[in-house]
């Protein structure tokens, strides 16, 4: 049973998570069917930016806890979950959340692997982990840490409160809060104003940005410097600075 | 053991009466308890698109019940703060969340909470015979509810700072003159003019009137730009309702409009 809505708006592909009964709970069936859809998408030409979402209340309420509590050392150890986590990691194209209500635990967690968050004026995050004596386990230690500094993301961790709309956005953790019956209409706006770019550019871009997690500043710069020289060889390239030199809309073709 | 809360439902209007008038109507936890319990059906009935509240007897709400607070002299402090975290606070934030509008009818004198409470409704209409009293600061404290918050805004930096630090009464009529209150009536049109007004706003476009109250709300704290982008999606919200395609097509066709409230 498909617990994903997939939903095209011209370029942006929209990923709805729909368990409603479970508090769009991220199983490894759910975890596995995004998985399916985002590695469909990375092949798909026609669509550049995905934007994915849960309802009004709920984005995502974590993981299933009765598939977690199943899982003793061993088969915890010989997880699937991180691979599918992996995978979610490696789609290439921008990832937008949109996120009204709360994303908690693996909800917030898949939040934080998005690149670019917004949110409802009810939403609510957190990483309540340690109320059940476990911890992140799919990036809240790591992501949270890096876009939100280590006062708050301490306090979130350790305490496993979570926090509102407006406090997430002061610390960086989303970039806009809009009221929750247009926040997913904002994030198909902002992700369809993405996909009006070259999608090379958008995909360099993007690894560009995730790279400056992963190492140090001067290799970075480096790095940056070669994804910035290999768009220098596109099509795209050119016409995008030859319409802006002569005032046009440009036309991309993606390579 | 009588009701604390009384409510009464008629057309689209709610109507909860504190009821404890040999105290004034003052605040127990187990009144603050039976008024919360109110709010929650408020809060999850569609039907009821008018919120009243008004005092039982003489008294509108004497604010806090200090029997109800254990003052031992020689005993350790006392956490106000608690009180306040526990009941007062979610019960202000839970009506100004309210998508519909609150009409605090205050029959007679409303003091300490009682007033600073009353003056945080949307529409606050008041008899002849009522009074506010800032009583806090006459017992060493201030004034809690949202009392700091609202008072500059409804009655301006200067008579906030007068209010709040003599703890004087205030009558309706001054209360009037100053802009803090909507309506002074006489106390014998009194309940007719409460009941019409919120009669009048349950047939009303419900949808677009929690729109409006949540913008004024808003705009205590944005700054013109701000609320310019939230008055944009307001309005964008508010012309996805039914109600605005009702009055379009009502003031068209030179009828007058059915609101459903959505």
């Amino acid at each position: 049973m498909s617990q994903l809505i997939l939903t095209q708006y011209d370029k942006v592909l929209l990923i709805t998570l729909d368990r409603p009964e479970a508090r769009n709970a991220l199983d490894n069936a759910t975890l596995q069917q995004l998985a399916e859809a985002l590695e469909a998408t990375a092949n798909d030409a026609a669509i550049t930016a995905c934007v994915i979402t849960g309802n009004t209340r709920f984005f995502a309420a974590g993981a299933d806890l009765r598939e977690m509590a199943e899982k003793d050392l061993p088969a915890t150890f010989n997880d699937l979950r991180p691979q599918l986590w992996a995978r979610l990691n490696a789609f290439p194209k921008p990832l937008v959340a949109a996120v009204n209500g709360y994303a908690l635990g693996a909800g917030c967690e898949l939040v934080l692997l998005c690149d670019l968050a917004v949110a409802g004026e009810n939403a609510q995050f957190g990483l309540p982990e340690i109320k059940l004596g476990i911890m992140p386990g799919a990036g809240g230690t790591q992501r949270l840490i890096r876009s939100v500094g280590k006062a708050l993301a301490s306090r979130m961790v350790l305490s496993g409160e979570s926090i509102t709309a407006q406090a997430a956005l002061q610390a960086g953790l989303i970039s806009d809060i809009y009221p929750v019956e247009l926040c997913v209409d904002y994030a198909l706006a902002l992700a369809k104003n993405l996909s009006c770019h070259a999608p090379l550019a958008l995909q360099a871009a993007k690894q560009s940005l995730r790279q400056a997690q992963e190492v140090p500043l001067q290799a970075g710069l480096i790095q940056e410097r070669q994804l910035f020289t290999l768009l220098a060889a596109t099509a795209d390239r050119e016409e995008g600075i030859a319409a802006f030199l002569e005032k046009r809309p440009a036309s991309y073709r993606g390579c | 053991m009588m009701e604390t809360i009384l409510s009464h439902s008629n057309n689209g209007v709610m109507t909860l009466t504190l009821n404890r008038p040999e105290r004034l109507n003052s605040f127990t936890a187990s009144m603050h308890q039976a008024l919360a319990d109110q709010l929650t059906l408020v809060e999850r009935d569609d039907s009821i698109r008018c919120l009243v509240i008004t005092g039982a007897g003489r008294g509108f709400c004497a604010g806090q019940d200090l029997n109800d607070r254990n003052v031992d002299p020689q005993g350790p402090a006392p956490d106000l703060g608690e009180s306040v975290e526990r009941f007062y606070n979610p019960l202000v934030r839970r009506l100004a969340a309210l998508r519909i509008p609150v009409i605090a009818a205050v029959n007679g004198v409303a003091a300490g909470a009682g007033a600073t409470l009353a003056l945080g409704c949307d529409i606050v209409i008041a008899s002849r015979q009522a009074s506010f009293v800032m009583a806090f600061s006459r017992l060493g404290l201030l004034p809690d509810s949202g009392g700091t918050w609202v008072l500059p805004r409804v009655a301006g930096r200067a008579r906030a700072a007068g209010l709040a630090l003599l703890g004087g009464k205030l009558s309706a009529e001054q209360a009037e003159q100053w802009g803090m209150i909507w309506q002074v009536v006489e106390d014998n049109a009194f309940a007719a003019t409460v009941e019409q007004l919120a009669q009048h706003l349950a047939c009303q476009p419900t949808y677009g009137l929690g729109l409006i109250k949540q913008a004024l709300r808003a705009a205590e704290t944005n700054s013109l730009d701000q609320q310019l982008e939230l008055e944009r999606d307001y309005q964008r919200l508010a012309g996805r309702s039914a109600d605005y395609r009702e009055g379009v097509s009502a003031f068209i066709a030179k009828r007058s409009p059915q609101f459903t409230g959505k």
